[in-house]
């Protein structure tokens, strides 16, 4: 249990500590530093939970099982990695005088902050703090979005606040219905929003309230997830904060906020009783990813073609909970965390090459592999990976997604297929020019460290060739909690 | 008629400050002064706290005390205060909206109410008139308060569409469910004051970058740019 507070410790303080000293050039490293150590306590619960099953903390503030587990692992590793690459990157935004003194230590605070409340969120077993965690969230990335002050993100920052602060007050609507539904059947008042005190009585409450705040829930953490329509301020608020803060913003956040959604379902769905909660899911998630694969086509800045294609990945990930079952689960949960892995390192590589180009206009950036290699065999390697070429995780986990909907809804495969080709086609009609041809003559390369991007992107094909053992046997433990039913047969 | 006789008097008068606070969120609605909104936003965050304390005395749950007083130094004085304090700061204090479209705003907002009545007759056969009535009255003050964000194209009047959204959360936690456990309230308070804050933050940017605060201007990112 030391190692779960551990995780929850390291964060706040480091954001305390580089809030008053994060202007200083060694803070660049106290950053990787705390973040690396984050990520060794996370492993250890991991290990904990891995080795002893769920664990709930003394005052039940915390729980932990197979599902959230592999998700603060991901969370503080992709935390640490991008902590890597933000050093050089933001050091380099010095030197060019985008950022002073102060703002970098308000960058670097809430970088760490940010980590927290993701971290909270995923560990807390209270459905009311899940909802503080997720609101602190926005509020401590929304100063980082309009870090460079250009009209451009200050306008992002402003359509991410209000978008998102009315999106999740929805959430907290749904929230405290939930919470009515359960005081009359929980009678400890303290207890009727622990997720586990509410996931034990789902099947005695009342069904029409959980079905109304369902709907609020989903529209409010749906906001969060981008889910379309109300995905408006996910490309802004990536396209125009510091890159690292994309990197996070759509590997970690976006993850998160689906964990809230899917955290919500496992309660609902015994209550109702119908699949109510799967099919909203399924609308929404395919909705979203048929409009983001045609927006696609007609992107001109590099983030937000991929901020884009983030929108698609998550719509996927809520159509596969939805559609529900043991295949379709494993699909989803595989799908997060290649997708996590893959978008955060392509944001890393295109902040290089954002870099190299000196703007981030697709039309302006050319010939990266001459540049480059690198950075420029980087973004082609990660973005075949994203767009689901074979030996990559991504493949794996949408050709499960695309088995079990087969299964079940065979009528909406071939919309699933068409969608993932326009995507592909999106994707490569702007990668292409971008990676190859001739090398602009004011282009230089940058000081890039290339490493996290390398490690990630392996770990996408290792998924993809060979899952580990211990890593299936724990999704399957978490489709076990999820869809009532393991994959591989392996128990829980 | 007889359905309101058989409540007890202090359930009558929380349905009575349930309809104060309704009426708030009209108020808000029609008032194009910036100065003017964030008055009648801290009157119902005042009516928000007398509730608060009169559930509090009704059903003996003490620790509702503390979050009245709560409410009232937090939704009832200091946001406000520094809302108004954000207005003159930004040379604001006779800055009107535009009238246009008052008269459909205002039935739209009745029409919301309606549409809340509707949402929540399924939870009518979970309790009485009571509850009914307190749950669709703050599902309006959530929706009114976004309608109030649509309408308006200033900064200002935005953020207390926002807060008042944040209001008919908190008058539905308290009423339908006798608030919800302290650590929450005070996570969610926590959340609202900094978001209050950074509220303020965000104004002074927007100011220094585009020199108005006419949200309508705000608009160089869209996806049809050249």
């Amino acid at each position: 249990m030391i190692a779960v507070y551990l995780t929850l410790a390291l964060p706040l303080a480091g954001a305390l500590w580089l809030g008053a000293f994060g202007h200083r050039r060694s803070a660049g490293w106290v950053n990787v530093a705390v973040s690396g150590a984050t990520f060794g306590a996370s492993a250890a619960v991991a290990a904990d939970v891995l080795r002893g099953g769920p664990l709930l903390s003394g005052g039940r503030m915390f729980y932990i099982d197979a599902f959230n587990v592999y998700l603060v692992a991901l969370t503080a590793f992709v935390g640490f990695t991008t902590a890597i690459f933000s050093r050089p990157y933001m050091v380099h935004e010095v030197e060019a005088g985008r950022v002073n003194a102060r703002r970098m230590r308000l960058y670097h605070s809430m970088y760490q902050g940010f980590l927290f409340t993701m971290l909270l969120a995923l560990s807390t077993n209270n459905l009311g703090i899940l909802w503080v965690a997720m609101e602190g969230a926005t509020l401590a990335t929304v100063l980082l979005v309009s870090l460079y002050r250009t009209p451009e993100s200050v306008e992002a920052a402003w359509k991410y606040f209000i978008l998102c602060g009315v999106g999740i007050a929805q959430a907290l609507f749904g929230t405290v219905l939930l919470y009515f539904a359960a005081a009359r059947v929980i009678h400890a008042r303290d207890e009727a929003l622990l997720w586990t005190s509410l996931h034990a009585a789902a099947p005695g409450l009342e069904p029409a309230v959980v079905g109304l705040a369902f709907v609020f829930l989903l529209v409010g953490y749906g906001t969060k997830v981008g889910l379309v329509p109300l995905h408006n301020w996910l490309p802004d608020a990536h396209s125009e904060g510091p890159t690292p803060m994309s990197a996070i913003l759509s590997g970690l956040l976006l993850n998160v906020a689906l964990y809230a959604v899917v955290r919500v379902k496992m309660i609902v769905d015994p209550a109702l009783g119908t699949p109510l909660a799967g099919r909203l899911m399924m609308g929404f998630g395919m909705l979203s990813f048929l409009v983001a694969v045609l927006f696609l086509h007609r992107q001109r800045d590099i983030k937000r073609l991929y901020s884009y294609s983030s929108i698609e990945h998550m719509g996927l990930m809520t159509f596969a909970f939805g559609v529900g079952g043991p295949l379709a689960t494993f699909g989803a949960l595989l799908h997060m965390t290649v997708h996590s892995l893959t978008k955060s390192s392509i944001f890393v590589t295109a902040g290089h090459a954002a870099h190299i180009a000196g703007t981030q206009r697709i039309e302006q950036i050319r010939g990266l592999i001459r540049t480059q290699p690198a950075v420029g065999w980087g973004l082609l390697l990660g973005t075949a990976a994203i767009a689901g070429f074979p030996p990559f995780g991504v493949f794996t986990s949408e050709f499960l997604v695309l088995s079990a909907t087969m299964k079940a809804w065979p009528w909406l495969t071939p919309l699933l297929l068409i969608g993932l080709g326009v995507a592909f086609g999106g994707l490569f009609r702007h990668l292409h020019p971008m990676v190859y041809g001739e090398r602009p003559d004011s282009q230089s390369a940058v000081a890039a460290n290339m490493l996290p991007v390398a490690v990630q992107l392996a770990l996408v094909l290792w998924l993809g060739l060979a899952i580990p053992g211990f890593l299936a046997h724990w999704f399957d433990q978490a489709t076990h909690l999820i869809a009532g039913a393991t994959l591989l047969g392996g128990g829980s | 008629m007889n359905a309101l006789q058989g409540l007890d008097l202090t359930r009558q008068l929380i349905l009575l400050l349930a309809a104060l606070v309704l009426f708030s969120s009209f108020a808000m609605l029609a008032q194009s002064r910036l100065v003017g909104l964030v008055r009648v936003f801290a009157w119902q965050g005042v009516l928000l706290a007398v509730t608060t304390g009169l559930v509090a005395y009704a059903s003996g749950h003490t620790h509702l005390y503390a979050s009245a007083v709560l409410t009232f130094f937090l939704k009832g004085l200091l946001i406000p205060w520094i809302l108004h304090r954000m207005v003159l700061r930004l040379g604001l204090e006779s800055a009107r909206e535009s009238d246009a479209y008052r008269t459909p705003v205002q039935l739209a907002g009745a029409g919301l109410v309606v549409f809340s009545y509707y949402v929540a007759l399924p939870v009518v056969q979970l309790s009485a008139l009571f509850t009914r009535n307190t749950i669709a009255v703050s599902l309006a003050v959530v929706l009114l308060g976004m309608l109030l964000m649509i309408s308006r194209h200033k900064a200002v009047s935005q953020v207390v569409g926002f807060m008042s959204i944040e209001n008919g959360l908190f008058f539905a936690a308290v009423v339908a469910t006798y608030g919800m456990p302290m650590v929450v309230e005070l996570g969610v308070a926590f959340d609202v004051l900094v978001a209050a804050i950074l509220f303020g933050v965000v104004f002074l940017q927007i100011r220094a970058s585009i020199d108005t605060l006419d949200v309508d201007r705000l608009n160089r990112l869209s996806e049809s740019e050249p």
